[in-house]
């Protein structure tokens, strides 16, 4: 029984719905949903506009004119919160894409290639993964500059290697795997062997990986974005607002607890359901 | 063994000289002239001068960046332009309020993993399955929160309301214990879960049945056999504990407005201050590698089954 256990799920099976899906899933899935809908209509969403401040109506508390209170010049914060949603999750896809591309590139040649070109990926990822992530997005933002497309790109170079890895070892599993053995003994050629069992099942692993990861871009880059080196105020990002609500955090907690919480909510809805996906499809961590 | 070791080492050796031929080519790729590069917003007579003298730019590449590996081999960080001091003496005097904030982080972190994890772990029954739910639920919110708006609540909570312990500044412990729990929640949160992970598996050992057998109190049992054996997979996340806790020094640091290496490392960065920051980020990937390597190390003594392999 456990040796059967330890033969990786063919496609077809992995595509297959899930019979029940767990009520914290659902509810992650609700909330990013209704995220989705903010970011792509926000201002139908929003009662005001998140850039005209009203400073007569300055840090208010949260109330029934304003849900989650006003920021220091009169801003509404729901609105801005909303609005920010669209900067905050677009710049973390965005960063995730760059890894992802790259480590796929890399991963997949270290997965299939042959020995020099495992050893050579593997110390890649050794030496980016020997700089601490926030560190090595602070070294390339130093050189490339600061700007919402550079922190992207900063953040995105960082997570090249946890995405590599993954990459790399289900590309290994995938090789050394029944299915494609015995396309082999039927004499296949290599290519399609690769276009049709390798590549989609390696393929099928990326939007699990990117589920549990995307998480920590949103993080990383909304962590730049708070150092100021993102976009800039009046942009508002979550980053900027937690930034310009810890200026004002000893009179007013709403502007800085609001936009955290949304950074959280967002986050934990991602690992939720990127942990489902992993127990349901079998994909490995690291 | 001693093979295993010493290929181990090279491996480490080679992954530091890759991390900094990164940061020579990095230099080299940039548009622009290296001494506009290394001056930042700079600008005095003799500034240019100064730094191709010291970087050596008047010879050819090859002798820069055998230059360069050499100097790094003396541990000579070069000089900030900015600053108009030695790296070195920079970082030395801001690294203890660093190496206090990320120790105790660290520390803490790990506390708080073990004792959570060993609690938790293989727990059944309607309460255990309870217990394992909130622990479970509580890590992953920790590690999805970022450590500012932690920061944040923490300050709300401990100094604007209760007034326990100051809103920022380094003088004494009380100003420690805010920064140093914001820094190791998210870390305890991903330690814990991983340390739940290999405790469950380690309880599935056969000589768990025989110490229980024996009759020994679940406790005992847990915190005197099984956690040696479950902190094993944890002790090769070193490398990624040290990296986490330097990286989240840094904005731990400027949310707290601490000094250190990070507050350094930020100024650094708007300034555009590159010999720091190369320095800071090569001095991490230093620690990294050396921590890393001496952990896969000390992992062959204690687990002999990897010395055969």
């Amino acid at each position: 029984m456990s040796h059967v256990d330890q033969f990786p799920l063919g496609l077809r099976a992995r595509l297959r719905w899930p019979r029940s899906i767990p009520a914290a899933v659902l509810l992650a899935a609700a909330f990013l949903i209704a995220l989705a809908a903010a970011m792509a209509f926000p201002r139908f969403v929003t009662p005001y506009d998140p850039l005209v401040s009203d400073v007569v109506h300055a840090l208010q508390p949260p109330g029934g004119e304003h849900w989650f209170g006003t920021d220091r010049i009169g801003r509404d914060v729901l609105s801005r919160v909303i609005h920010g949603a669209r900067y905050s999750l677009l710049i973390g896809l965005a960063s995730m894409l760059v890894s992802l591309a790259v480590g796929l590139v890399i991963g997949l040649s270290a997965g299939l290639g042959n020995r020099l070109a495992d050893e050579s990926a593997s110390r890649v990822f050794d030496v980016l993964s020997a700089f601490p992530p926030i560190l090595l997005s602070l070294f390339v933002v130093t050189f490339l500059g600061q700007g919402i497309v550079n922190i992207a790109i900063a953040v995105g170079i960082a997570g090249i290697p946890k995405f590599g890895r993954v990459l790399r070892s289900q590309a290994l599993v995938v090789r050394r795997a029944d299915y494609v053995t015995h396309a082999l003994s039927y004499g296949l050629s290599r290519g399609g062997i690769f276009m049709r069992h390798v590549l989609p099942n390696v393929l099928v692993a990326v939007p699990v990986i990117a589920t549990i990861d995307i998480g920590s871009a949103i993080i990383a880059v909304s962590g730049l974005s708070f150092l100021g080196l993102g976009p800039q105020p009046p942009t508002p990002e979550w980053g900027v607002m937690l930034a310009e609500g810890r200026d004002v955090l000893r009179v007013a907690w709403w502007p800085s607890v609001f936009p955290g919480m949304a950074i959280t909510l967002t986050v934990l809805s991602f690992a939720v359901i990127g942990k489902f996906l992993q127990r349901k499809y079998e994909v490995r961590a690291r | 063994m001693p093979r295993k070791i010493a290929t181990r080492m090279m491996t480490g050796l080679l992954v530091l000289w890759l991390a900094a031929s990164v940061a020579f080519v990095a230099i080299h790729a940039l548009p622009g002239r290296i001494e506009d590069v290394l001056a930042g917003d700079l600008a005095y007579p003799g500034l240019r001068e100064a730094i191709a003298a010291q970087w050596g730019l008047d010879r050819s590449l090859p002798w820069q960046y055998g230059q360069f590996l050499l100097r790094l081999a003396h541990a000579d960080l070069g000089t900030s332009f900015v600053m108009q001091q030695p790296v070195l003496a920079v970082l030395q005097s801001q690294l203890w309020p660093t190496v206090q904030l990320a120790g105790s982080a660290g520390l803490l972190a790990i506390a708080l993993a073990i004792v959570v994890a060993t609690a938790t772990a293989g727990l059944s029954g309607t309460r255990g399955a309870w217990a394992v739910r909130v622990a479970s639920v509580l890590e992953l919110t920790f590690t999805s929160t970022p450590v500012f708006w932690l920061g944040m609540l923490l300050l709300i909570a401990f100094s604007f309301q209760l007034r326990l312990f100051p809103v920022s500044g380094a003088g004494g412990w009380r100003a420690l214990v805010l920064p140093a729990v914001t820094l190791a929640l998210p870390t305890a949160g991903i330690l814990s879960q991983v340390m739940r992970e290999s405790l469950e598996a380690a309880l599935e050992k056969p000589f768990v049945t025989t110490v229980r057998s024996r009759g020994v109190p679940e406790l005992t049992l847990r915190v005197t056999h099984v956690l040696r054996h479950a902190l094993l997979p944890v002790v090769t996340l070193g490398g990624w504990l040290i990296g986490s806790l330097l990286g989240g020094a840094v904005i731990t640091e400027k949310m707290f407005g601490r000094p250190g290496i990070g507050s350094v490392t930020l100024n650094a960065v708007t300034a555009q201050d590159v010999p720091v920051v190369l320095a800071v980020v090569l001095l991490a990937a230093f620690v990294h590698v050396v921590i890393s390597t001496l952990l896969d190390i000390a992992y062959l003594f204690i687990d002999p089954r990897l010395r055969s392999q």
